[in-house]
């Protein structure tokens, strides 16, 4: 007899009394609910898996060791700063890579966090590459404007205007889909657009921020003096780290606040978990999608100011164009989980790999640095690619659970 | 009936889940052209018996043998070829397919192999449904035909599958009265003709009815296989829950005074534009109960979802101790002093992810003590939880378990804490027992009464007759959008039938 003999098939077990909330939906719905459930074996899996993948491929293609490359890897990146053994010449050098590792991270983490906190309210923020790209534009024209301006005055005036013109993009989105229900996924990846043409525009040929000496070069006027975020590991000729790597760690800690101290977090997350139970509760759910978004928005554009202000103090048309950074964000927001931690531990490890895969740092008897980047390019998009992976444990788990007895 | 070896015995059958076991031992059996009971609260093992026997679950001990033979159920298919068809709960149709297409689905007859042959299906299924009297039009579509009429479009695909042991669960929640005594009268006519039935069921008058046999499970365990005559509607309970159980609720007159409650005149559309509350208007006082009895989908949700804020209400009003809500937002309705346990607990009573302290705060949240200037206290939360915890007798968790891990009745119980807990002066209670056990019905339907004595005006919704008749001090039957009766709790399940089913209209005092 054959399966669909009118009797189901696969007769699903009755809910009660173990709840399996099914909602149905579509498969960015069921990957949203997914990763707002926490959880350490799934990501932990999900880069190791990564890293094997990764490791085949570097053995098959190129017949290299793997494992000698990641270890190259690992010490491109300046981790080994951290082993008290290494030291002399060694240690400087690792202390230098080091830096540049956590001023990548800086900038992950906040780009994470504009995915994670808009998906914790139920949201796919595609949106933080322009969201940042806002940021970095009107900090770059504040930043090099003023001259002359207290530094402490000037360096805060331009974060928080980066901040606020991501909170504007983001917010944009979130207001559209608050009030006409348009879906945030495609309203953010059109505003990437819109971002990054205007950025275009401002700083090309004849653009009105288009920089004041070179007239053929489509590059922003530089950051003033003032205007720099200090830097306070290393040597700020050779791009130490800069201070911005505090204002990350406290954004990840206002992240955390948010969600679990306020009533807004708590207005996000039911939202994010339940949007009719959270409007049964008296929730205004479109205003949280707008808060929402906006919030994310507003981590992004810190990022962008952070990044501008920290270490790349100029902005060309080029940047705007080849900058892929908020995409990574939500490879970070998914590997993290959307928790503060988790976003931050995801982001220095994308720091550490994109750092130590360059061509500056990887040693090139080992590995091809040309190649390695390749490497964390694809390490990165397996484990976005297993975060379906997690999703088939998360499902097994719950199945697990859910065949105890019913009824 | 005969004495002859049971056409389905199920010995010693053990099934163990992490951490439960689910069924311990249980040993059930079924003889030709009976009709066996299988009553149980929620959690008994019930399901996961009847799983076992339609290839869904494989034990982990014990053996199943179906007329005499010892048999190894590795799949529903398998279960289907040894002769088991089960009708479950919620119904496998599809709505524009005709009767004949949905019970032939997959098992087509053909003519030369390619040819479909409908003409001998139809004939085939009209036949069955002459021989057992099920009164089926083979030709018409199931979404023309009444739930009724679709159950016994189950019942007929399990007998063209020529099932001999049919599983019927908890067959009677989808149906009103008069549907039930027809599906009884199905079922006798089954037993009549050699079929043997399993009745799964919790409903203790309808088992007393129709059962030859009940066997009662508890935690997993067989308490008794009994039969019926001498049982009793206590006597079970007892055996379900393991103590005495009240059954109907006691109560004392209602001592009515003002009106709390006061709809006038609503219209309400559903998601499709399609008015489904035409004209409802009525009153509920401190310190009655109200019941709207009626089918599903008579615009019971849509007026719920309109008094409650959730959805837009086109005309009419609604006011809570005297003050208009009609156009505000949900919040201003809770504000008002609007209590609402929802129909739909997992969908949108809990935020299943959220401990139990933060779905009690679900409402109020936003304010002292439970947070200051949009800073949240969680051990506030915590503190509160625990003393309604303790209150309402949750058990399964802390104030910190995700609610999505209690019980149904757990679950109930924490929506019951906080809609009450905020002292509303109207509360509407929308199938507050739903899905729930004996037990936790008992305590919800105190609980309610203990409110009305507290002067609260409480609205019923119900499709359940026995709670709305055991529960309501005044009842008002919904039908098509409309309220075309009022009852008194003396009415009988039979009156209130034919005004469910727009047989009747009686006055309606508003």
């Amino acid at each position: 007899m054959s399966e669909a003999s009118g009797l189901p098939p696969v007769q699903p077990l009755p809910a009660a009394p173990e709840p399996a909330p099914d909602r149905g939906g579509s498969f960015l719905e069921r990957l949203a609910l997914a990763q707002r459930a926490g959880g350490l074996v799934a990501p932990l899996l999900t880069v190791l898996i990564a890293f094997v993948m990764g490791g085949l491929v570097v053995f098959v293609t190129t017949g290299k060791n793997p494992l000698r490359t990641y270890q190259a890897i690992f010490e491109g990146s300046g981790l080994n700063w951290l082993f008290p053994w290494v030291s002399g010449e060694a240690r400087v050098l690792a202390g230098f890579n080091l830096q540049q590792t956590l001023i990548a991270t800086t900038t992950l983490a906040l780009v994470g966090l504009a995915v994670a906190f808009a998906f914790r309210c139920g949201l796919f923020n595609i949106g933080g590459q322009g969201q940042y790209m806002s940021g970095a534009v009107l900090a770059v024209w504040l930043g090099s404007s003023f001259e002359g301006m207290h530094p402490f005055v000037h360096v805060v005036v331009a974060l928080a205007v980066g901040t606020s013109a991501g909170a504007l993009v983001g917010g944009i989105a979130g207001f559209l889909k608050a009030t006409v229900g348009a879906h945030e996924v495609i309203t953010t990846i059109m505003l990437n657009y819109i971002v990054l043409w205007v950025g275009v525009f401002m700083f090309g040929l004849g653009g009105p921020l288009q920089n004041d000496l070179q007239e053929s070069v489509p590059i922003s006027n530089d950051v003033v003096e003032g205007a720099k975020l200090p830097v306070w590991w290393g040597d700020a000729l050779l791009q130490g780290l800069h201070v911005g790597f505090f204002i990350a760690l406290a954004a990840l800690v206002v992240y955390w606040i948010i969600l679990n101290r306020t009533t807004l977090g708590y207005g996000v997350k039911a939202v994010g978990f339940n949007p009719e139970a959270a409007r049964y509760g008296g929730i205004n759910v479109s205003r949280n999608y707008f808060l929402a978004m906006a919030i994310s928005g507003g981590f992004a554009g810190l990022a962008g100011a952070v990044d501008i202000l920290g270490w790349q103090f100029r902005l060309s048309t080029g940047d705007i164009q080849t900058s892929q950074i908020g995409f990574v964000g939500i490879a970070v927001a998914l590997l993290g989980r959307n928790t503060a931690v988790g976003t931050g531990l995801a982001a220095l490890l994308f720091g550490a790999l994109v750092t130590g895969t360059s061509t500056r740092n990887l040693d090139p008897e080992i590995f091809q640095p040309e190649l390695a980047f390749n490497l964390t390019l694809l390490i990165q998009g397996l484990v976005v690619l297993f975060v379906g992976i997690d999703m088939v444990i998360l499902y097994l788990i719950t199945r697990a659970r859910r065949q105890r007895p019913a009824t | 009936m005969s004495d002859q070896a049971p056409v389905l015995e199920m010995c010693h059958i053990t099934k163990r889940f992490p951490g439960i076991v689910a069924n311990d031992d249980v040993g059930f059996d079924l003889r030709e052209g009976e009709v066996h009971a299988l009553l149980g609260e929620n959690g008994a093992g019930k399901s996961t018996l009847m799983n076992i026997l339609y290839g869904l679950y494989h034990p982990d001990e014990g053996e199943i043998a179906i007329k005499g033979r010892n048999v190894r159920l590795g799949s529903p298919n398998a279960a289907i070829e040894a002769g088991v068809g089960m009708v479950h709960q919620h119904f496998m149709l599809i709505p524009v397919m005709t009767v004949t297409e949905n019970i032939v689905l997959a098992e087509e007859p053909t003519r030369e192999g390619v040819l479909l042959d409908m003409d001998e299906a139809e004939r085939r299924v009209q036949e069955i449904s002459d021989r057992y009297g099920l009164a089926v039009d083979p030709k018409a579509r199931i979404q023309d035909i009444t739930v009724g009429q679709q159950q016994r479009v189950e019942i007929l695909k399990a007998l063209y599958r020529d099932a001999d042991v049919l599983v019927l669960d908890e067959p009677t929640a989808v149906l009103t009265p008069q549907e039930a005594s027809e599906l009884f009268k199905v079922v006798r006519s089954l037993t009549e003709r050699g079929k043997s039935i399993v009745f799964i069921s919790h409903k203790l008058n309808e088992v007393l009815e129709i059962a030859d046999r009940i066997t009662v499970l508890r935690r997993g365990k067989l308490v008794e296989t009994l039969p019926r005559a001498g049982a009793t509607e206590g006597g079970l309970a007892r055996l379900m829950v393991g103590r005495d159980v009240l059954l109907r609720v006691a109560k004392t007159d209602a001592q009515p005074t003002g009106p709390l409650l006061e709809v006038e005149d609503v219209h309400i559309s559903d998601d499709r534009g399609i008015e489904q509350v035409r004209g409802v208007s009525f009153i509920v006082r401190s310190g009655e109960i109200v019941a709207i009895a009626g089918i599903d989908g008579n615009g019971q949700t849509e007026l719920i979802d309109g008094m409650t804020g959730l959805r837009a209400i086109e005309a009419g009003s609604v006011r809570v101790e005297g003050k208009d809500v009609t156009r505000q937002s949900v919040l201003e309705h809770i504000e008002a002093g609007l209590g609402h346990i929802p129909e739909d607990r997992q969908r949108r009573g809990l935020v299943l992810e959220y401990s139990i302290a933060e779905n009690i705060a679900l409402h109020d949240y936003r304010s002292p003590p439970a947070s200051r200037l949009g800073w949240l206290f969680p051990r506030r939360l915590v503190q509160r939880a625990r003393g309604l915890i303790r209150d309402f007798d949750v058990r399964g968790g802390g104030p910190t378990t995700r609610a999505g891990g209690l019980s149904g009745g757990n679950q109930q119980k924490v929506v019951l804490a906080r809609e009450i807990e905020r002292d509303p002066k109207v509360l509407i209670a929308a199938q507050p027992t739903r899905g729930l056990d004996v037990g936790a019905i008992e305590f919800v339907h105190r609980r309610l009464i203990e409110e009305r004595d507290e002067g609260r005006a409480i609205l019923l919704i119900s499709l359940e007759l026995e709670e709305v008749l055991s529960l309501a001090d005044r009842i008002l039957v919904m039908y098509e959008g409309a309220l075309v009766g009022e009852f008194p709790p003396t009415a009988t399940e039979e009156e209130l039938g034919v005004a469910m089913t727009g047989g009747k209209r009686s006055e309606v005092a508003a």
